[in-house]
């Protein structure tokens, strides 16, 4: 975790009209569906499900870990966690935190929404430790929903691309992905669910089938396939026929920035 | 680990629950807190958070608590940093996202003074629900396959006795004292809450002794007006206090937002050198005070006009 990430190819050097969590956003967005029902973390993964409600979503039902159904957060008042009295702005209902996780474990939740501080190959996740869990180097906060979120819904995971946090193995696995691969994560207990989208600033990645390994989708405009590989600390295969995403519009870029005047997610 | 069910039912026998006046003192309720309890903390993050009474544990130089709570905000910082609680139960532990990871979090843990006892957030929510069930399990289908599974204790996987599935199963969680903060109660304890519940009423169900902080106490002919509101039962409450901005510097519901600017404070004087910086913290907030009042007033009174504004906001158009 020492190594500092090398950029080769800055993808926003030729387009510096967005910063690169916009641009997480903007590609998150897109991938959320009119009439779905996302759970969704504070941060790129809330900014991303207003934009998406805002747009191409009008039909789109948050649910937020502190308890909150379908809520329509306030430009410019975004909460600073889950929890707090802004989440529930508009909602349609008010449960308890148990309660809304409950529904995630009934099966009423179609999107898992998060960002990530380490990812492996099979698309686990850690926010506990950096290092030996027995003496970290660094003790993260923790789970939180996530572990519930990742074990129990079709999962988008929203992330800076870099090669620190793309690792071969996560140090620990706070958020099941597909475990060691192949079925092993119906093996460990759960048969639902499982990483759907990784969206980076350099790409969007999926998972193979069979394999459950990580692979890259699309890349974003003017990404070369050198960079994935420059960044990511395992084997992530480019097709040749790799799909090249469409760089943001201006009013997806515009309504970000009535969302978060502060910069507080979009810096 | 697990509380035996008929002493659970004994320590409840035992407890004075008639419809009676249990209204106190900040410090007459720490009495009711003896070193080395369970805790439970209502609220979630820097929400409802029951901060005047600990703040008035802090200040009685309790010691040896283990305390759990959905997720924990700068209040397991101030646990860790008084030696209320060397070990907190929880499924999150920093300030907030916005102001990244704890730096006394990091500082206790790391150097190994103090534990984070690390669950999902349903499991925090599931055991404090069968500890209000009065069964000694949950099953639930996370933290499987994961590493938090492994270093839970007391958490184990079966094979379901229908199904033939493996599910987790997460022990109840009991808690010796619960300390709630809500919007308002009577005399009695019965609390009407407003907005998010958090895992508040199971919480006041699973423990063995209920202390309610509230904003006001109102009459208990107010609360028969309206009895489908009341989320907590005057039979499980032991005392109540009121106090004012008791949440502050934390959220209340309907009545003030985080006091920001000292949410920023408390970052700045804990990002250099966290041990010294709590230090401080504690001995500017916690114990130099000569009131709760005084505790706000340090605070600042153009904090507070500006939580609260925003803060009833929520109810407006």
């Amino acid at each position: 975790m020492t190594t500092e990430p090398v950029r080769t190819a800055p993808p926003l050097a030729a387009v510096p009209a967005y910063t690169a969590s916009e641009l997480l956003a903007v590609m998150s967005a897109r991938l959320l569906k009119d009439g779905q029902t996302v759970f969704a973390g504070v941060g790129i993964p809330l900014l991303a499900a207003i934009l998406a409600q805002k747009t191409h979503a009008p039909g789109l039902t948050i649910l937020f870990e502190g308890g909150v159904i379908g809520p329509f957060v306030e430009a410019g008042k975004l909460p600073p966690s889950t929890n707090e009295q802004r989440c529930t702005r508009r909602a349609n209902m008010l449960v308890s935190i148990t309660e809304v996780l409950l529904m995630l474990q009934r099966g009423y939740v179609d999107v898992g929404f998060m960002g990530g501080a380490q990812i492996d190959r099979f698309g686990n996740l850690n926010s506990s430790f950096i290092g030996d869990a027995d003496n970290p180097k660094i003790r993260l906060p923790g789970t939180g929903g996530g572990n519930d979120i990742a074990s129990l819904a079709d999962m988008i995971v929203a992330m800076k691309h870099e090669k620190r946090r793309f690792v071969e193995k996560v140090d620990f696995i706070t958020s099941p992905g597909f475990v060691d691969g192949s079925d092993s994560r119906a093996r460990a207990g759960l048969p639902a669910g499982g990483m759907f989208r990784v969206v980076t600033d350099l790409g969007i990645m999926g998972f193979d089938e069979a394999t459950k390994a990580m692979t890259v989708v699309a890349l974003h405009p003017g990404v070369t396939p050198q960079a994935i590989k420059d960044n990511t600390g395992f084997e992530l295969p480019v097709p040749a026929d790799v799909a090249v995403t469409e760089v943001p519009g201006d009013v997806e870029l515009a309504i970000l920035r009535e969302l978060d005047p502060a910069r507080l997610y979009t810096a | 680990m697990t509380q035996s069910y008929l002493d659970l039912r004994q320590k409840t026998r035992e407890r004075d629950r008639s419809l009676r006046d249990k209204v106190m003192s900040l410090e007459e309720a720490a009495k009711l807190v003896p070193d080395g309890a369970s805790v439970a903390l209502g609220g979630c993050t820097a929400s409802r958070t029951p901060m005047a009474m600990l703040w008035a544990l802090i200040r009685a130089r309790k010691t040896g608590l283990t305390v759990s709570r959905s997720i924990m905000s700068t209040e397991g910082d101030l646990l860790y940093a008084s030696g209320l609680s060397r070990h907190i139960i929880t499924s999150w532990f920093s300030q907030g996202i916005v102001w990244g990871v704890s730096k006394v979090m990091r500082a206790y843990t790391e150097s190994h003074r103090a534990t984070f006892e690390e669950w999902s957030h349903m499991a925090m929510g599931l055991r404090y629900r069968a500890g209000a069930m009065g069964v000694p399990f949950m099953p639930m289908r996370s933290m499987m396959g994961s590493g938090v599974v492994d270093r839970a204790p007391g958490a184990r996987t079966m094979e379901c006795p229908f199904t033939g599935e493996t599910l987790l199963l997460v022990p109840a969680l009991n808690p010796d004292v619960a300390l709630i903060h809500v919007q308002r109660c009577d005399a009695y304890g019965n609390a009407q809450l407003d907005g998010l519940s958090f895992m508040d009423i199971d919480i006041a169900m699973a423990a063995n002794r209920v202390i309610l902080t509230t904003e006001r106490i109102v009459s208990n002919d107010q609360i028969r007006r309206h009895p489908d509101q009341t989320k907590i039962g005057f039979f499980t409450v032991d005392a109540v206090v009121e106090v004012p901005f008791g949440s502050a510097p934390h959220e209340c519901y309907g009545l003030y937002e985080p006091f920001y600017s000292h949410m920023d404070l408390y970052a700045q004087m804990t990002a250099k050198d966290p041990d010294k910086g709590a230090a401080e913290y504690l001995e500017r907030f916690h114990y130099e005070p000569k009131d709760w009042a005084d505790y706000l007033s340090r605070i600042g009174m153009a904090e507070l006009l500006d939580a609260q504004r925003r803060g009833s906001g929520i109810y407006d158009d």
